[in-house]
């Protein structure tokens, strides 16, 4: 299953991308959750930074590492008034996001003055 | 010869200065990558017009950006940096193990005789090398695997590879630098690697005769004797007439022989120039005075070069990477400080004048010497 998501670039990463504020990626669902539970496929936080990457190779490394895939520091992701960024990243995104009613905010942490 | 294009890192974006052969009116073009670190900027020697810049951030990790049309158009290219096999530890500041950890290219060196291979020096420290114009990078890790890698400290600044030089008479032979591990050499492209550290003596290890632990600053090289190397060290101007198997100082009569860059004269093998700095802890010239001091005996004796550079009030710094020679018949010499100007000289060092004065903190300076005049004079 492919759908759009919307995602908010910080500044820095849309100049070196060439976009604009807000793009859609159509990330490719997975299953999540307990294989004994209530397991189901949904867009997590982990396919969408897969198919950023996949659309804007010049982004591999700027908002996790290229190996361990562990989010930058100073990277925070933000969707409906809730920080995921410590979160794993294999969690269903929320609904709204999946939805394509809320964007996933990529953030610049606040640091430097 | 026709023109020159200066190629300036600040804290804040890339600038592209050029100008014709008199080198009197400039163009300024930038920012690049406006908000970015750029610690260094180097074209190749034998394309021109192809330039490689390091783009960094605290926040977003490492960019390398490439131009092939002189610096108007920029492309991201390859920014994976993976250390080749067990990384193990260096020693940190408190003298305990510290697993090695990529940061950023300090230093980008494009081949003197392929297009499309460079070497990249990075921190944590360790030497990359692209053959497919910084598409995909592989490390050259003898280097970080000789047996003293676990004795490496870092610098104020870091564990960095900051120094790269390429042999011109020898491709088979590269000199690198790292703070604080000190210079090394390959005489086999890279695979292996031997300390050249013999001479260097440096207050801050205890063992005098250690073959690491000395803070290089910056090497400089003249193609015509490329085994004869000066040497900016933390404390210590040094020179090594047979390829830094042994190195002897030079220092003399410089007021303080602190400092970052160091580099010789076009024409002139035996004619070096530094910018001394007051101390380790006082990163500004002495006095006040920005001088950059030239010596025309390889060292030894020096003189002070202050016709056009403030001799009041100025307590700016040079780093290790803004201070380059241009090829034109009267050799130009350029340099950029912490204070954001970038000067030049077209005679050597007797005058100088401000090309810019207000850029963001400069991290790098890098010449070209053109053979057509560059399209935005």
């Amino acid at each position: 299953m492919s759908r759009a998501i919307r995602v908010v670039l910080p500044t820095h990463l849309r100049a070196l991308a060439h976009v604009g504020s807000e793009i859609d990626v159509h990330a490719h669902a997975r299953l999540v959750g307990n294989a004994n539970s209530d397991a189901g496929k949904a867009v997590t936080l982990r396919d969408v930074l897969d198919a950023i990457e996949a659309e804007y190779p010049m982004l591999r490394g700027t908002i996790r590492d290229h190996v361990t895939q562990k989010r930058r520091a100073f990277v925070r992701f933000y969707a409906c008034e809730r920080d995921l960024s410590h979160d794993s990243p294999d969690n269903a995104l929320p609904e709204r996001v999946r939805s394509g009613d809320e964007p996933l905010l990529v953030v610049g942490a606040m640091a430097g003055g | 010869m026709t023109g020159v294009r200066v190629l300036v890192g600040t804290r804040k974006g890339a600038f592209v200065l050029t100008s014709d052969g008199d080198r009197e009116q400039w163009s300024v073009e930038g920012p690049h990558f406006p908000g970015w670190e750029i610690y260094h900027m180097k074209a190749s020697p034998v394309d021109p017009d192809r330039i490689y810049a390091s783009q960094s951030s605290g926040w977003f990790g490492q960019i390398i950006q490439r131009s092939d049309d002189g610096g108007t158009t920029w492309t991201p290219v390859g920014n994976e940096f993976t250390y080749d096999g067990e990384t193990g530890t260096h020693m940190w500041y408190d003298g305990t193990p510290h697993p090695w950890e990529f940061k950023r290219v300090w230093h980008l060196e494009p081949s003197l005789t392929e297009r499309d291979v460079v070497y990249a020096g990075v921190e944590d420290a360790a030497l990359f090398k692209s053959t497919d114009g910084g598409m995909t990078w592989r490390e050259l890790s003898g280097l970080r695997k000789h047996g003293t890698g676990s004795q490496w400290q870092p610098g104020a600044g870091g564990l960095c590879l900051h120094t790269i030089v390429l042999d011109p008479a020898n491709d088979q032979r590269i000199y690198i630098a790292i703070s604080a591990a000190g210079a090394f050499r390959t005489d086999d492209g890279g695979e292996s690697w031997i300390p050249i550290n013999k001479g260097l003596r440096s207050a801050e290890i205890p063992d005098q005769d250690s073959e690491v632990g000395h803070c290089v600053h910056r090497i400089a090289m003249h193609p015509s004797h490329p085994e004869r190397l000066f040497m900016q060290k933390h404390w210590d101007v040094m020179r090594s007439d047979n390829a830094g198997d042994q190195w002897h100082e030079v220092s003399g009569n410089l007021p303080t022989d602190f400092g970052f860059p160091i580099a010789v004269h076009a024409h002139e093998p035996e004619t070096v120039y530094v910018v001394p700095i007051t101390s380790d802890s006082h990163h500004f010239p002495p006095e006040g005075k920005l001088r950059v001091y030239r010596s025309r005996t390889g060292g030894h004796e020096w003189e002070a070069l202050t016709d056009g550079l403030p001799q009041s009030d100025c307590y700016v710094n040079v780093l290790r990477d803004a201070m380059a020679v241009d090829q034109m018949p009267s050799c130009g010499v350029y340099f950029g400080t912490s204070g954001g100007q970038v000067y030049m000289s077209g005679d050597s060092g007797d005058h100088w004048t401000a090309i810019v004065r207000d850029l963001p903190p400069v991290m790098s300076v890098e010449v070209q010497t053109l053979t057509n005049t560059p399209a935005r004079v």
